[in-house]
């Protein structure tokens, strides 16, 4: 089904402050599998310029899938999320998420697109700081496979 | 940020070296509960197949988490990371064997940007199959 084109520039309210502690971050490199010290070892970040122990390039889309929920799961949007796939996904960093940092996300639907009965929808979240500064935005593509199709990512 | 390499020391078609990703089933769960990320395709069986997929697949953003290790080990700071995109083009099927997949990922410097900026070009693949395009990283050098 067609997902509702007057979604398209469409923003939602800035989520509640995350809090971005260290042993989450511990839990996210192990999880990647990534020794790096400077996600685990204050020391090791600090000597690298970091306040505190910083997060792995991509955790940060944790935070801001979350925050894409109230988007995807949107009843007037009307996309079915059973068969939601991954299509791309970009990162732009002002600096990396860091241990202590209170962060919000925005989202905007940036398009929508329907393509040989797949529902395509790009979402940009932009994550700030307690300050307000830019941390980084995600860009993320969902698309909902058509029912008969094979493929996924 | 404190990348280890320095602009001046890189040439475009630098090769940075290339890693190996073990995944298995076991890996998606632990993957699942720490990126909050419980999407049944990459756990249930069951519902992946029903859904149109081969079997269970990996969580693309784990694809994603582990592609970037090439690029961060070599940079020595993984905060030097200033932009990171990828397509997911086709899906790490994951088979429930104590054997899994495996992501291969190689990548070289693609350009040479200002401000002490390079770009690595990415490429990863499971099973001989191309599973990221488009995989970009821009990284600052020291």
């Amino acid at each position: 089904m067609a997902l509702d084109q007057s979604f398209v520039g469409r923003s939602y309210p800035p989520t509640p402050a995350y809090e971005v502690g260290r042993e989450k971050i511990r839990e996210f490199a192990e999880a990647v599998g990534d020794a790096n010290p400077a996600y685990t070892d204050p020391e090791a970040a600090k000597a690298l310029g970091h306040r505190d122990v910083i997060a792995p390039p991509t955790f940060a889309f944790s935070i801001t899938f979350k925050a894409a929920g109230q988007v995807v799961q949107d009843p007037e949007l009307g996309l079915d999320y059973s068969r939601v796939v991954h299509g791309d996904q970009k990162f732009a960093y002002t600096r990396p998420v860091t241990a202590g940092d209170r962060l919000t996300v925005t989202s905007t639907i940036e398009a929508v697109k329907s393509l040989a009965g797949n529902d395509i929808i790009d979402i940009r979240g932009e994550v700030h700081d307690a300050s307000g500064a830019h941390v980084v935005t995600a860009w993320t593509k969902l698309v909902a496979r058509a029912a008969q199709d094979g493929e996924g990512a | 940020m404190a990348a280890t390499i320095g602009y001046a020391d890189v040439e475009v078609g630098d090769e940075l070296p290339a890693q190996s990703f073990p995944v298995t089933r076991a890996t998606l769960v632990q993957y699942a509960g720490a990126s909050g990320d419980f999407n049944p395709i990459h756990w249930n069986e069951k519902f992946a197949r029903e859904v149109g997929l081969p079997d269970v697949i990996a969580h693309g953003m784990f694809t994603m988490a582990s592609a970037i290790r090439v690029v961060t080990d070599w940079a020595g700071d993984p905060g030097a990371v200033v932009e990171y995109g990828v397509r997911f083009t086709k899906p790490v099927v994951v088979p429930n064997d104590d054997k899994g997949a495996v992501i291969e990922v190689s990548a070289k410097v693609a350009a040479k940007l200002d401000d002490g900026q390079v770009r690595v070009d990415l490429v990863a693949t499971s099973a001989d199959q191309k599973v990221l395009g488009m995989s970009r990283a821009v990284v600052r050098l020291a």
